[in-house]
């Protein structure tokens, strides 16, 4: 009785001891962004202030945050529409044809450094008097997207039985009204997994929009990277901008947690 | 099919190439064919911002990169801080996910947890460690030197910069390693756990002859998806080094963005550009076959 609560507790202790230093810093940039910088740069370093919120203050009014979560969103979300629109077609042909050559072309797509595209795309989004617009942001966004929604929405769709298909087949649906009336409406899963991690992927991105936006289409990322780049850095908005940025992928993570996991995990685990 | 139909028409016929080919196009036009334009590129010695036409001079600019200490130098510390990361990730996320495969109260929750970091922001992060990290008021000076130790310059110096950065993606990409070994193991059939036991076998034998064989395969992928991740590592170390201090943490993403973006030399970046990618494409391919001789 007693060797098994001792058991209890230090297996307690064991996942404590995985669980806080995840945690660590997360819980250490949400207090920073309340203090003020005197407390911020106090030695040794403050667990007790008192709380303010001028720092989100300062975020929000002085550096136009609103604009780039804006940016942000006007991007993953147009990056991910449209690569739902070609991948899901795509997918659904490379899981019911076996096209594992086409599988691996566009999973190549995910694996190749993306500055080897960068370079030649800023040559001609110049050229074509492209730099700083939605279009090109977009354009190079849905390279990350359409990897990771074709990736996991084949794996998904092999996972539908055929027969689903083939009894709508049957009753004489084409096999596109079939793909169109019977696949997707019971994909939901698989769509909501591949959206969410193709969103928060796309939110992320630093380095397209780091060369590819300037002040009108400037993402979240390059927001907070130029925070940093004055002589001294005020901490306390720092801090708050980085928890506004990764607020949104937090919380898309919390709700669609079980599909999150399954989607980060799905291409190894197949073998 | 099992299904033949009498008659279909032109789109149901050809539906395989039709549904791919929009995603397929896209993806020629947006990647293979830029990749193919920076190949090019890595023959000339175009320089954006010298005005002259670019010429083709064929090997040059390779000779030029190799004879290069910079680029030797990052070409190795892209091997150093890839393997730092990887093997730390492998050990631990290994640790973590034998720990957790087992049912307690709180696992979701745990699990929840280590997906965070895998889904923030990498600029963002950099820059909460660039914090921790800072010589005067960070706190893992603060913490060194509660346990009596020495104060340590962290990125600020070139024989700590690299570890430093590593100890970051550590954080932010070991819990995928675990994650994805714990599905890896939840997957494993219980029988020969319990003829082992039968036979009286230590944990730690079950260990070496039973886990780590069957979860291999899983291993092994996750493994090479993030040794190619990690080669390509900018976002966090452009955030909080910028390949600093000096070179001392360029590795060869860094520096051929720099090449690209902040001297224009587009030649010789694009040559360092053809390393980077033929070392990827390398480990890629390793995937692919790994998958195909596993899978039979």
């Amino acid at each position: 009785m007693r060797a098994a609560l001792i058991r209890k507790i230090l297996f307690f202790l064991v996942i404590l001891a995985i669980v806080v230093p995840v945690l660590f810093p997360f819980l250490w940039m949400l207090t920073s962004s309340f203090k003020t910088q005197v407390d911020i740069v106090a030695w040794p370093p403050r667990l007790v202030f008192s709380p303010t919120l001028q720092n989100y203050e300062r975020v929000f009014r002085e550096q136009n945050f609103l604009k780039y979560f804006t940016n942000s969103s006007i991007i993953g979300i147009s990056a991910v529409s449209l690569s739902l629109l070609m991948g899901l077609p795509a997918a659904y042909s490379i899981a019911r044809y076996k096209q594992k050559r086409l599988s691996m072309f566009i999973l190549i797509a995910r694996l190749m450094p993306g500055i080897s595209f960068l370079m030649p795309w800023y040559i001609i989004f110049s050229r074509l008097k492209l730099m700083d617009s939605y279009i090109a942001l977009i354009l190079s966004h849905m390279l990350i997207t359409l990897p990771i929604i074709v990736w996991i929405m084949s794996s998904y769709f092999e996972t539908i039985p055929i027969e689903m298909e083939e009894s709508a087949m049957v009753d004489g649906a084409t096999r596109q009204r079939a793909f169109l009336s019977v696949v997707l409406p019971i994909a939901g899963p698989g769509i909501v997994t591949s959206v969410t991690l193709a969103f928060i992927f796309s939110w992320n991105n630093f380095m397209f929009s780091q060369v590819l936006s300037m002040e009108r289409t400037r993402t979240l990322p390059i927001a907070i990277y130029n925070f940093v780049s004055y002589a001294e850095v005020d901490w306390g908005a720092v801090m708050a901008a980085a928890v506004a940025i990764m607020a949104p992928a937090i919380i898309l993570t919390m709700i669609f947690q079980k599909y999150v996991v399954k989607g980060l995990t799905m291409g190894a685990v197949k073998g | 099919m099992a299904i033949k139909r009498p008659k279909g028409s032109f789109l149901e016929k050809n539906l395989h190439i039709i549904f791919p080919l929009p995603a397929v196009v896209f993806v020629i036009v947006m990647m293979l064919f830029p990749v193919l334009y920076t190949l090019f590129l890595s023959f000339t010695n175009w320089n954006l911002t010298s005005g002259m036409p670019l010429s083709i001079v064929f090997l040059k600019s390779y000779q030029k990169v190799l004879r290069e200490p910079r680029f030797i130098a990052a070409l190795g510390r892209t091997f150093s801080f890839t393997a730092l990361a990887v093997a730390v990730e492998t050990i631990l996320g290994m640790i973590v996910a034998l720990i957790l495969n087992r049912e307690f109260r709180g696992k979701g929750f745990t699990k929840l947890i280590m997906l965070l970091p895998l889904v923030s922001t990498p600029v963002a992060i950099g820059i909460v460690f660039n914090l921790f990290y800072d010589p005067t008021i960070g706190l893992a000076n603060f913490v060194l030197i509660r346990f009596g130790l020495p104060r340590q310059a962290w990125t600020g110096s070139a024989a700590t910069v690299i570890p430093s950065l590593a100890i970051v993606d550590i954080w932010q990409w070991t819990p995928m390693i675990a994650l994805i070994l714990l599905s890896g193991l939840a997957s494993l059939s219980s029988e020969p756990y319990e003829s082992a036991r039968v036979d009286g076998a230590s944990e730690w034998q079950i260990f070496w002859r039973i886990t780590l064989p069957m979860v291999t395969p899983t291993l092994l992928t996750a493994l090479i998806l993030r040794t190619i991740d990690a080669l390509k590592t900018f976002d966090i170390i452009y955030a909080m080094t910028g390949g600093g201090p000096g070179y001392a943490s360029e590795t060869l993403n860094v520096m051929a963005f720099k090449y690209s973006f902040e001297y224009f030399r587009m030649g010789q970046a694009s040559v360092i550009l053809v390393f980077l990618f033929m070392l990827v494409l390398f480990m890629s391919l390793l995937i692919v076959r790994m998958r195909k001789s596993l899978e039979l």
